[in-house]
């Protein structure tokens, strides 16, 4: 069953440098232990398209039930010298929870829990 | 019982609320107030105000705060550590002694001194630092002589020996974040460097309160879920001396506290999680335990870290250029097809009379500007803000740009107008260098009142 991952998980972004990182983090650890699978880079990667014009890498955090993305050169420069709207990477965690996953039958009853 | 001190975030940046520290003292026991008012250009814009104003170069808004509370801080015995001397700690103390002598309060004010290096840079470059750009790896020749500010971020020690000298008020400029919380803690509880689990768990609490509402409710994923966000409570450790920590809010407060908002806020800004450097220490972030204990109630046990690295991280601003941008709204029928046919008309004007720009760009807000392609633009939009930008080293070509946006209310297409706060003027661009310097060439200082 197609689902968006805000259904499962939470997110926060913000800036670092010209990278923005998103945390996305999941309700349950069996969500999590489902997604650490995945959830690749690549993924990540292709859904923010031009967006994100650098590499995206991937970071695991077991106690948070986390995973931490940096987009890189994903600000058109960063902080001050952006002239983006969101110079910040503010709004990439909201974007990254807009992406669709498969999720598998045994984890459906999770889905906003 | 061990003692358990409370240290609370009142200020996440120059900007956030003004009423929550005072709050944060009315409605409940704290022990320390921590407010944060630089981000990484601020010192830029400070700096560049004590060349014009010898006795200007630090936070206003915090001379205005402690005037409104200084009489209940002293009454409650409430101590205030604060990053506002920006880079003239000692003119900031002046205003404060000032306002507690005409209230008749005597107090203590300490204030941190050593991380401004900005007229000390030649003399490091000579001693053989090179100041190379940490993330780029460029040659800091290239912007030398366009430098606004330099400032060191320095280690929390020194805000606990100001503590343990009597002061009531602790003046830092650059000191890290976290630093702000963890330097109660390393005075309260006598912590040593080389007990590094310790201090890596009062800089993980530290990180945690370090922006604010947003580890109680705000900027939260499941913001609906988040009750009273009128009244959101701003956050509160409960340190004890083993580094054992609970994140929570007062009582009375609106806002949430739980596993999730604690966790979102721990990711922020976050790059490798094993490796989270500070001037004090290096924190393994994914070395904790953290538990939901309910009630608005998170507790973190188990930090690891390892020893700092031999290197303090150095904050350079500099002038990068200039930059204007505007916006104009486009409505009704058609409105995204017409917002880029404006956006075009002014770009082809713009070239038509001879304008190049190093850097430019068209968004459309309402449509793509945070997410991109992402999501599928609707068919039809009722409205669209057509937002543009340019960037350059010629002033004037920049403000040049900004003359063009007007002229197509009557002369583009029909629907557009949102054209307030008349042209858009060129701004200077203040860019940020993050660089190195060995920990050995920085002396810092403490001197209270």
């Amino acid at each position: 069953m197609k689902i968006k991952l805000q259904e499962i998980a939470h997110a926060r972004s913000g800036d670092k440098g010209p990278n923005s990182n998103v945390g996305l983090i999941f309700r349950h650890p069996e969500v999590y232990n489902w997604a650490n699978k995945h959830i690749t880079s690549t993924l990540v990667k292709s859904h923010f398209g031009s967006l994100v014009r650098g590499e995206v890498k991937r970071y695991e955090m077991n106690n948070l039930w986390a995973l931490n993305f940096i987009l890189a050169d994903s600000l058109g420069g960063g902080g001050s010298e952006s002239l983006l709207n969101d110079a910040q990477g503010k709004t990439h965690g909201q974007a990254l929870l807009l992406m669709e996953v498969d999720l598998p039958e045994n984890l459906r009853a999770l889905i906003n829990e | 019982m061990s003692k358990v001190i409370r240290i609370a975030n009142g200020q996440g940046f120059w900007g956030d609320s003004i009423d929550a520290p005072v709050k944060l003292i009315n409605d409940g026991p704290i022990d320390y107030l921590t407010l944060d008012y630089l981000a990484e250009v601020t010192l830029s814009i400070m700096q560049r105000q004590k060349l014009k104003h010898p006795d200007a170069g630090y936070a206003r808004d915090f001379v205005e705060l402690i005037d409104r509370v200084l009489p209940a801080l002293v009454s409650k015995n409430i101590k205030v550590i604060s990053n506002a001397g920006g880079v003239n700690p000692e003119a900031c103390r002046d205003a404060l002694l000032e306002i507690a002598k005409a209230k008749g309060i005597d107090i203590k004010i300490g204030i941190i001194k050593g991380d401004n290096i900005y007229d000390n840079l030649d003399k490091f470059i000579e001693g053989g630092v090179d100041f190379k750009n940490l993330e780029t790896g460029a040659d800091f020749t290239t912007v030398k002589n366009k430098v606004y500010s330099a400032n060191v971020y320095i280690d929390s020690f020194s805000i606990a020996r100001a503590l343990n000298e009597g002061a009531q008020i602790v003046l830092a400029g650059r000191v890290s974040d976290p630093g702000l919380a963890l330097g109660p803690a390393i005075h309260e509880f006598g912590w040593k460097p080389e007990q590094i689990d310790l201090i890596a768990a009062g800089t993980l609490a530290g990180h945690i309160i370090e922006c604010g509402a947003q580890c109680t409710g705000g900027n939260y994923s499941r913001w609906h879920e988040v009750e009273d966000l009128v009244n959101v409570g701003y956050p509160i450790i409960e340190m004890k001396n083993n580094g054992e920590f609970v994140i929570t809010k007062h009582d009375s407060t609106g806002g949430l506290v739980n596993r999730q908002t604690v966790s979102e806020q721990i990711l922020y800004e976050m790059g490798d999680p094993t490796h989270y450097i500070s001037p004090d220490v290096c924190v393994d972030f994914t070395s904790f335990d953290l538990v939901d204990l309910g009630n608005d109630r998170v507790q973190l046990s188990n930090v690891k870290g390892f020893e700092a690295t031999s290197t303090y991280k150095v904050s350079i601003s500099y002038f990068a250029g200039y930059k204007a941008s505007g916006q104009l709204t486009i409505s009704g029928p058609n409105a995204l097809i017409k917002a880029q046919l404006v956006a075009n008309l002014i770009w082809t004007r713009l070239e038509n009379a001879g304008c190049v720009y190093e850097d430019k760009l068209t968004e459309f807000l309402g449509i793509s500007s945070c997410h991109g392609d992402i999501n599928k633009t609707p068919d039809q939009v009722n409205e669209v803000v057509l937002r543009l930008g340019v960037k350059d080293s010629d002033k004037e070509n920049v403000n040049r740009f900004g003359k063009e946006i007007a002229p197509v209310i009557t002369n583009g297409p029909p629907g557009v107008t949102g054209f307030a706060g008349g042209r858009p003027k060129a701004q200077e661009i203040v860019a940020y260098w993050p660089t190195l310097i060995p920990k050995n060439l920085i002396m810092t200082d403490v001197d209270v009142n």
